[in-house]
């Protein structure tokens, strides 16, 4: 029963909290390239803005361009619903492992670039191919990481994975280092910050993910910005409940194991939130090409973290 | 003097030699000269944080001083000395490459696999956890190797002869009780290596403007 | 009973289509008839399957053929299972074809062929020696050559025909000295014997070699796969859907019922090989579709992938056998068997849309397709659950054997051998990099085809295809998704149909029961199709509702804003090959040596501007053609003696007969 709750209270969370995250990220880049920034509580504001506008719909787009926002919300919503954030005691967790939530968040992806598609603009199709050549070297990398991980700690779920890490399973290890690498790696390209691709551009050409949601506007525009603010807590969750697991609580702990759980959460998300806002600033957008030799290191990472396990634990 | 190294010193020592390594294959992805020069000194600073520690670890004071040498010499002078040659010699900044990035990493990678594969059988007195830097090192060496098969320019062969004996020294601090007296040779040896390689690449300027080896082949014949 | 009388019954079906092949609503009732004949075909299959127990496996004797081996057939699990699967198929591609069968160009030649092409690979799931089986497999073939040749006034498609043929002889060929190794000195050619014969050493590792030139060929393994997308499309569409989605399998049948059946105990080895060959084809494969604009073609490529990925997890069951691991065996065979059920279907699907397309606008170009979601609501809507199934998207069928699939292969680095160990996360590598290349194509074929805006007056102009073909696509969608939704039953079925196989009864629900799909345990591991649908409806209901609540019902329509620079020229979308440039320049430059060429006019010339792609293909250029120029070279050497004078014949003769007298002697 208290697995339900906790499960809705997740759901609810990562929604409702994730506008703040990307508010804290905006405001954490603005400060630190000197400007005032503005309040974190902006994307909420931003996001009720969009609500109320009246969506605008190109002649030329078909059904899927309206289905679509509300598929990519739903199958983002859903993969942040089974990650662990404060608990591990919720109905969905034996629903999904990581090569399932990989899979969602491809989902995502791929309605994504079919609305780009739809309108049948030239930037459409440009956000389309780009986000695919990322895409085709990001999933691998991530499906590496599962693989090493699940060397390590015997499972693929993230749930399991963490349980395995607070157990002491891995110290200070060279593949757990590769993977994390990796993952951060991939984080970044899947979330379309800098130096893959830059969330806030005007600049058409230099655009991935904004060209495939040009043509958005309205509700529609509401939930894809909605869906891309949950992706970003996603993969800090991800991160958090699996390479810094301290603090979720387990299936059978009391309850109240799960509020200081929350608690730590919010704190290493709001660091997370922070670190990203200074690498973002320190470092340049790359070319859209050199973005495949950046996935490639990530996916060779990612396969050497498998082989490394080899000679530290001696399979 | 015999020690017993606790598990989280190793950890630590593996983690750093994973660096120095992580900093190899950043060698081979770089495609401006500077960067390159930029990733050989970080190279040599974990090196010298791998030194400074096994030199904790083991408790022998002689490996500060090559934590030291490694450093000053391969974290400062060298990269110092390579970029004013760089200018001086107004060589191209970018960095020519025979085997394209993506198959160079990719050739890395199974370099790396088959150091391990080497070192798995060695079984003994080594327990798992040295030859997990046994491991690392030899990957180090191999890295440089392959950095200097497939780069053109003179410069970054340079590197990559630089980056092979970082490994060398690498697998040295890791087994125990490497004498001073080694390190300064090697050292000095390096020093004057790199003298010689200044003059060499004066000369190959003077007569072909350009620091490309290709000229090299050209004028010997070998290709048309 | 029931099962030879439907199968008897296609072969009188030819007769009457070749008969009475004038008349159009001959052809619609001999499709027809091949439905009702597939669906009873179907029906037995799966009746045999839920009947019978594990061990069971009728058989018959025919008194045709050879007079000292009888015609032996057999009907046991995987027989059954295979059956079910592709009469399933055949039974909606038959449907399709009453729609479209008349609209294919020399319909004449087609419908004869369609029954006994089915015939044919029915009776090659039956058989149960090695001459019918061989006897089916050249039926099959040959009846499949001349389907392809159907449309002989197009000289691509005699290409093809011609290059099939070639490849399939051969295919026959090794497949022949095959069994002949396999039946040992004894002469007695039935699978029964073979099964009890142990082979090993040299003979052994040469039926592992013939076997997958010869089946392999067929299925479609590269470098062997050369013939698939020049003949699959040169098929009309519904052949097309069956040649991909179901004739692939029959020769994916051979090697499982030769490997794990016939011969017994393969090293651990040549599992490897099969898994490394499989990785390579599915990367190949899949890198070849992303750069074709031929959507037929694309297709055929995207079976080459699809292939690998299965003789992947063929490979991997082999390894875990020859391990002792049997669960570990059973579930990367049954991963196998559950992508092949899933291709056949989805596959079909794609190849069932592109023909519905092709009749409708006569264009298999992408580059002038478009828009055709809006013109042929339908046909789009299949098409896209087809493309979703093949990206393996959750909930869907494709998904659920990918995760099958990668479950198994990460067990791998249990097995004992370090090359496995090493090897297992290459291959691992390689097959992500696959689906996610795969998703990548899928988009592209979908997104240029039906999304966008029309690129030629055929596409604007398209109309939704008649009804007979739209129930099929229907068909085949709802079964993709019921086979995504439901994996617990289909799996279990599956672990049934391997256990003889394997000997061991896998539980694919082992951890946690229905509905979660854990087959190694829940701790390992776990997938649940049906709560991931709940959970995904209720957070879309939530999502709908928070909208309503929030926001406001207001829509307009509108010309594309297009960042204010909106045009008309419906040419200044993406076309395919712009869409595959950032993959093409990543993964192309190597392999195929992808190069761009633009050709600028002169000032002052009013000629457009042209930009061009050019490629190689490696495995033509580097293996084909060194071959066919080789081939060339002998024959002209032996043409030589065509063309003697009598006495050099003479003089051959006496030569012969002395060498053979000589050996002779020697022996002695």
């Amino acid at each position: 029963m208290s697995a339900i709750v906790w499960q809705l209270l997740h759901a609810l969370l990562m929604v409702g909290l994730a506008p703040l995250v990307t508010g804290i990220v905006r405001l954490a880049k603005s400060r630190l390239q000197g400007r005032r920034g503005p309040s974190p509580l902006q994307p909420y504001r931003d996001l009720y803005r969009l609500l109320q506008k009246e969506a605008i719909v190109a002649d030329s787009a078909s059904w899927l361009f309206r289905v679509a926002p509300y598929l990519i919300f739903t199958a983002t919503w859903t993969g942040a619903a089974i990650v662990p954030a404060f608990t591990s005691d919720m109905t969905l967790v034996p629903a999904a492992d990581l090569i399932a939530l990989v899979a969602m968040l491809g989902v995502a992806r791929f309605f994504t670039a079919l609305a780009g598609m739809d309108v049948g603009t030239a930037f459409g199709g440009i956000g389309s191919s780009r986000e695919m050549m990322i895409a085709s070297l990001a999933e691998p990398a991530m499906l590496m990481m599962t693989f090493s991980l699940s060397l390590l700690a015997g499972t693929t779920a993230p749930a399991g994975i963490g349980a395995f890490v607070l157990k002491g399973g891995i110290h200070l290890d060279v593949s757990a280092g590769l993977a994390l690498l990796s993952l951060l790696m991939v984080a970044i390209a899947e979330n379309g910050r800098i130096p893959v691709d830059n969330p806030s551009t005007h600049l058409e050409l230099t655009m991935v993910h904004e060209a495939m949601v040009l043509e958005y506007s309205g509700r529609h525009l509401a939930l894809i910005e909605a869906a891309g603010m949950v992706r970003l807590l996603l993969y800090m969750t991800l991160i958090a409940s699996i390479f810094a697991p301290w603090g979720i609580a387990q299936p059978d702990e009391p309850a109240v194991f799960a509020v200081t759980g929350l608690l730590l959460f919010l704190v290493k998300v709001v660091l997370m939130a922070v670190a990203l806002a200074v690498f973002e600033t320190s470092i340049a957008k790359m070319r859209v090409f050199r973005v495949a030799d950046f996935l490639g290191g990530a996916l060779l990472l990612a396969l050497l973290a498998t082989i490394f396990i080899y000679v530290s634990e001696a399979v | 003097m015999t020690y017993e190294p606790l598990a989280y010193e190793f950890d630590v020592a593996h983690m750093i030699d994973a660096m120095v390594l992580m900093f190899g294959f950043q060698l081979l992805y770089q495609r401006r000269m500077q960067s390159v020069l930029r990733s050989f000194a970080l190279q040599a600073v974990a090196l010298a944080a791998a030194a400074a520690w096994q030199a904790h670890v083991q408790r022998a004071p002689h490996l500060y001083a090559t934590a030291a040498i490694a450093l000053v010499f391969k974290g400062m002078i060298v990269p110092f000395a390579l970029n004013w040659l760089v200018v001086k010699l107004g060589i191209h900044r970018n960095v020519e490459t025979a085997l394209g990035i993506g198959p160079s990493m990719i050739v890395g990678v199974a370099l790396v696999a088959l150091s391990i594969l080497l070192v798995l059988p060695v079984t003994g007195k080594a327990t798992a956890l040295t030859r997990e830097s046994l491991a690392l090192a030899m990957s180090v060496i191999l890295l440089g190797m392959l950095m200097m098969i497939t780069r053109h320019n003179a410069v970054t062969q340079v590197v990559g002869f630089m980056a092979l004996e970082n490994g060398l020294i690498l697998a040295a601090v890791g087994a125990k009780g490497m004498p001073l007296v080694v390190e300064i040779s090697i050292a000095f040896s390096v020093l004057v290596a790199m003298i010689l390689f200044g003059i060499f690449f004066f000369q190959i300027r003077e007569r072909f403007d350009s620091l490309d080896l290709r000229y090299l082949e050209y004028y010997r014949g070998d290709r048309q | 009973m029931l099962i030879a009388a439907a199968a008897l019954s296609l072969l009188v079906l030819a007769m009457v289509a070749v008969v009475a092949g004038r008349f159009p609503v001959v052809h619609r009732m001999v499709y027809g008839a091949t439905m009702v004949a597939a669906l009873v075909l179907t029906g037995g299959a799966l009746d045999h399957l839920t009947g019978m127990s594990a061990g069971e496996a009728p058989t018959t004797v025919l008194p045709i053929g050879l007079p000292w081996l009888q015609a032996h057939f057999r009907l046991d699990t995987l027989t059954a299972f295979f059956m079910a699967m592709i009469n399933a198929v055949a039974a909606l591609a038959s449907l399709f074809a009453i729609g479209y069968g008349t609209h294919v160009p020399e319909h004449r030649r087609v419908t004869p062929l369609f029954p006994l092409f089915l015939f044919g690979m029915n009776m090659v799931l039956l058989a149960d020696d090695a001459f019918s089986f061989l006897v089916s497999w050249e039926f099959m073939s040959l009846s499949s050559w001349l389907l392809v040749l159907s449309d002989h006034r197009s000289e691509t498609n005699r290409e093809a025909a011609r290059i099939y043929l070639i490849m399939a002889v051969a295919g026959t060929f090794c497949l022949l000295a095959m069994f002949g190794l396999l039946s040992g000195y004894g002469g007695d050619y039935t699978f029964a014997t073979m099964r009890h014969t142990e082979l090993s050493g040299l003979p052994a590792h040469l039926v592992v070699v013939l076997l997958l030139f010869g089946a392999g060929s067929k299925a479609g393994l590269v470098p062997l796969h050369a013939w698939l997308p020049l003949a699959h499309p040169a098929a009309p569409s519904h052949v097309s859907a069956l040649m991909s989605g179901v004739m692939t399998k029959v020769a994916l049948y051979a090697i499982i019922r030769v490997l794990f059946d016939l011969n017994g105990g393969v090293v651990w080895w040549w599992g490897a090989v099969m898994m490394v060959v499989g990785a390579v084809t599915a990367v190949v494969g899949v890198l070849y579709a992303m750069m074709q604009t031929d959507l037929k073609r694309l297709l055929a490529y995207s079976t080459v992938e699809n292939v690998g990925i299965i003789v992947v997890a063929l490979g991997l069951a082999l390894a875990f056998l020859d391990s002792g691991d049997r669960l570990s065996a059973a579930l990367a065979l049954v991963a196998g068997l559950y992508h092949a059920l899933n291709h056949s279907f989805f596959k079909s699907l794609l190849f069932l849309g592109a023909g519905a397309v092709l009749g409708s606008t006569h264009e298999r170009n992408l580059n002038t397709l478009g828009g055709l979601l809006k013109r042929m609501p339908i046909t789009g809507t299949t098409f896209l659950v087809g493309a979703a199934a093949i990206s393996a998207l959750p909930p869907l069928n494709g998904f659920v054997s990918e995760w099958l699939v990668f479950q198994a292969l990460f067990r791998g680095p249990a097995l004992p051998h370090w090359t496995m160990k090493f090897g297992i996360p290459v291959v691992g590598a390689l097959l992500a990099l696959a689906a996610a290349l795969a998703a990548a194509c899928f988009v592209r074929a979908y997104g240029i085809a039906f999304l966008g805006r029309a690129r030629s007056a055929a596409a604007a102009h398209a109309v939704e295809v008649n009804a007979p073909m739209r129930w099929a696509l229907l068909a085949l969608a709802g079964i993709c998704v019921v086979l995504g939704v439901l994996p617990v039953v289909v799996s279990t079925a599956l672990a049934f149909v391997v256990n003889p196989l394997i000997d061991v009864q896998m539980n694919p629900a082992a951890g946690m029961g229905w509905p979660w799909l854990s087959p190694t345990g829940s701790v390992k591991g776990s997938y649940s199709a049906t709560v991931v649908i709940l959970v995904g409806g209720l957070l879309l209901l939530a999502a709908r509702f928070a909208v309503r609540v929030w926001g406001v019902r207001k829509l307009r329509r509108a010309p594309a804003w297009d960042c204010g620079h909106a045009e008309d020229i419906a040419n200044a979308q993406y076309t395919a090959d712009s869409f595959a440039q950032p993959i093409r320049r990543v993964f192309g430059s190597t392999l195929f040596a992808a190069r761009e060429e633009v050709e600028m006019p002169m000032p002052g010339d009013m000629e457009p501007a042209r930009h061009r792609v050019i490629m190689r293909d490696p495995v033509w250029d580097f293996l084909y053609v060194p071959i066919g120029v080789a081939v060339g070279r002998i024959a002209d050497l032996v043409n030589r003696l065509q063309f003697q004078t009598v006495r050099r014949y003479l003089l051959l003769m006496f030569l012969t007969l002395v060498f053979l007298l000589i050996l002779v002697a020697v022996r002695r």
